[in-house]
């Protein structure tokens, strides 16, 4: 069983839910993305996303725009991800590496090549934001091949007639992606969340993480109660963005203590 | 397959095209699909459709022998495309009324758009009057500043124009930002893509709106010279008015179809925009297609004289349609491409848009090889009276 399959699993067994940070490697400097990875575990973090930047990233707000172009300025590419990840490695064999991006990059290494090099390099899960399952074909499988999770995202215009498709290319955990828009948007209806991810269910049997809209201890507690995982992506790169220089590490291990104690409330 | 009858079901040419977007997206592609699939076929919307072209776009558009530069060019004669002289100035709306019928009969009562030179986002601006739509348009802060007398224009129409400041300020920052409030007013709103590119139907609905340029040329030339042209030129940006010159004359063998890129300040430089010419196949935008891109996968930022050429992918079509080597594609420079937007000016009294500038600089290479009795029929997409701000900056004057 994957790395995330294990860490699902042990987490289950003590009724907890898990929590799933966000940040673009190469944010805000190339040295500093494994020691914040390093902090995200120490804070509470169960599984680690790591956004591959882009230059052309569609499918997000300002926020993670701005980091992917930081990241870029940095001459952070996916070869550099890779070896971030393997660094990461070196001490720490036991918190699932997601990494989070665009199809280009991926496509540009040549998807068996960027397998291997992934498998090698200690990833567990890549999620292509732009490569829908039907797309997919010589994409998951190859993935799959080579021990990594598929993760793929439902929305809140998934038809129900579509669920099973997705869960079918999927593994490790499905992405439910809680609001229509991109990352970063506000305004987040729990109540209407919690339906969909009752009819999400009746069709897939991986954990179901939300993500989108969340951004304090209150919303991760709320989120946690209806779903498997609470993804965190723009309020914690916010606040690396926002942050004063030598303190980033700081703000982001105080913000994700904060969310993880509203997901572990949700236990009790 | 044949190569008239792509894409297949799930929008692919052969390995390009398909359907690369978020999840959001999906339900709402899928939407538009059986939707055109239903107004394709309905008698009631191609009959709006083409009374809106005869009488509010005023097709067809001619073809006018261009003789004085024929003889300047010395050698083949050189037929000209009159998309210029369509309402609006150029062949983008002839798209935009297809788009725009499809939008009111899915019952969408706000539309968006992206724009480079603004061509575009006027022949949106244009439609959305004309059908009572709210319309938003994204358009490059660098292309906003470049193209001035357009986005006034798409103000006196109605549409509201949003300036773009993230990546290089140019067209696929617009695209990105268009694509970014789609997904997040995916219920209410249609997005008018401009090109016949993008993610699956986009590339193929597109293509059939602009195929009434090709379609109109195959009575034309005929009537005209007796006979079909030897070849036919139209740059390519997003390659819509090339693929409807060139989609109908596929089964005609006999003629070449040449596509012109922007080869900038020269492919060797590396400021250009012409990925067929010098890029890579990869993922951008919703498709697979030549892209410009660096070795990690990211794209390069593009350079072209011309607003509307500045993007640095190509409709997959295109991609497919040079890997089977049935159309060929080349690239002109902007000093060649502002001599022959000169040219124009000066032999035959017409202003030409600096994207179809590129064709005709490329019939002016082409020409002098093929004999007085051969003919090129040249897409000339737009009017240039946008660019004449350009045009008087690069030469060093002040308007």
């Amino acid at each position: 069983m994957s790395r995330i399959g294990q860490t699902f699993i042990a987490l289950k067994a003590h009724n907890r839910k898990a929590l799933i940070p966000f940040i673009t490697a190469g944010d805000p400097g190339k040295g500093l993305t494994v020691p914040l990875m390093h902090v995200l575990v120490e804070a509470g973090a169960d599984i680690i996303e790591l956004g591959v930047p882009f230059s052309d990233p569609m499918a997000d707000g300002p926020v993670i725009q701005r980091a992917s172009e930081r990241a870029l300025a940095n001459k952070v590419g996916l070869k550099d991800v890779l070896a971030m990840t393997a660094e990461f490695r070196k001490t720490n064999t036991t918190t699932p590496v997601v990494l989070m991006g665009y199809a280009n990059p991926v496509e540009r290494m040549g998807y068996e090549a960027f397998a291997q090099a992934a498998k090698a390099a200690g990833v567990d899960g890549v999620l292509t934001v732009d490569i829908p399952p039907e797309e997919s074909t010589g994409v998951s499988d190859v993935f799959k091949a080579h021990g990594l999770d598929p993760i793929f995202l439902l929305s809140p215009t998934t038809p129900e007639s579509r669920v099973e498709q997705v869960a079918a290319a999927a593994g490790g955990f499905i992405y439910y992606v809680s609001l229509k828009g991109v990352t970063g948007s506000a305004n987040l209806d729990t109540e209407e969340v919690a339906q969909k991810l009752a009819m999400v269910r009746k069709h897939c049997s991986l954990p179901v993480g939300v993500g989108f809209g969340i951004r304090d201890a209150a919303t991760a507690e709320a989120v946690a109660r209806i779903a498997d995982a609470v993804v965190v992506g723009s309020r914690i790169v916010n606040e690396i963005e926002t942050a004063p220089e030598g303190e980033c590490t700081n703000r982001v291990k105080h913000l994700v203590a904060e969310l993880r104690r509203g997901v572990d409330a949700a236990s009790k | 397959m044949k190569l008239i009858d792509l894409p297949d079901s799930r929008g692919h040419f052969g390995s390009y095209g398909g359907v690369f977007v978020a999840e959001t997206l999906m339900a709402a592609l899928d939407e538009l699909r059986v939707e055109y699939e239903k107004a394709r076929n309905d008698p009631a919307f191609v009959a709006e459709f083409e009374y809106e072209l005869k009488h509010y776009v005023g097709r067809p558009s001619p073809v006018y022998h261009a003789r004085r530069l024929s003889e300047a060019y010395g050698g083949a004669q050189i037929y000209l495309k009159r998309e210029d002289l369509n309402h609006t100035g150029a062949h983008k709306i002839n798209n935009t009324i297809g788009q725009a019928l499809l939008a009111r009969r899915m019952g969408k009562k706000r539309v968006i758009a992206e724009t480079g030179a603004g061509q575009h986002g006027v022949a949106s601006a244009t439609v959305a009057a004309r059908y009572g739509m709210e319309c938003v348009v994204y358009m490059g802060a660098e292309d906003v500043a470049r193209q001035s007398p357009n986005v006034f224009r798409m103000k006196l129409l109605g549409a509201t124009v949003v300036p773009v400041s993230s990546g290089s300020k140019t067209l696929k920052d617009a695209l990105n930002e268009a694509m970014r409030d789609w997904v997040t007013n995916v219920e209410s709103t249609f997005y008018i893509l401009g090109t016949a590119a993008g993610p699956h139907p986009y590339p193929m609905l597109v293509r059939d709106f602009q195929c009434v340029i090709g379609r109109e040329c195959l009575v034309q030339m005929p009537e005209l010279t007796g006979r079909q042209p030897d070849a036919v030129i139209a740059c390519v940006g997003g390659g819509s008015n090339a693929i409807g010159i060139f989609h109908p004359y596929i089964p005609h063998e006999n003629v070449r179809l040449i596509g012109v890129e922007a080869g900038g300040s020269g492919v060797a430089s590396g400021k250009h925009a012409a990925p067929l010419t010098a890029g890579t196949p990869g993922v951008l935008h919703g498709f697979r297609s030549y892209l410009m891109q660096d070795e990690n996968g990211q794209i390069i930022e593009t350079h072209s004289v011309s607003a509307g050429l500045d993007y640095p992918g190509v409709g997959p079509e295109h991609s497919y349609l040079k890997d089977v080597g049935r159309a060929e594609y080349v690239a002109i420079n902007d000093d060649e491409a502002l001599a022959a937007f000169h040219d124009l000016c000066r032999y035959e009294g017409i202003i030409p848009a600096l994207e179809s500038s590129h064709a005709v600089a490329h019939a002016k290479k082409l020409a002098p090889t093929l004999g007085k009795d051969q003919i090129i029929l040249v897409n000339l997409s737009g009017r240039g009276d946008k660019d004449i701000n350009t045009v008087a900056k690069v030469s060093g004057i002040t308007l």
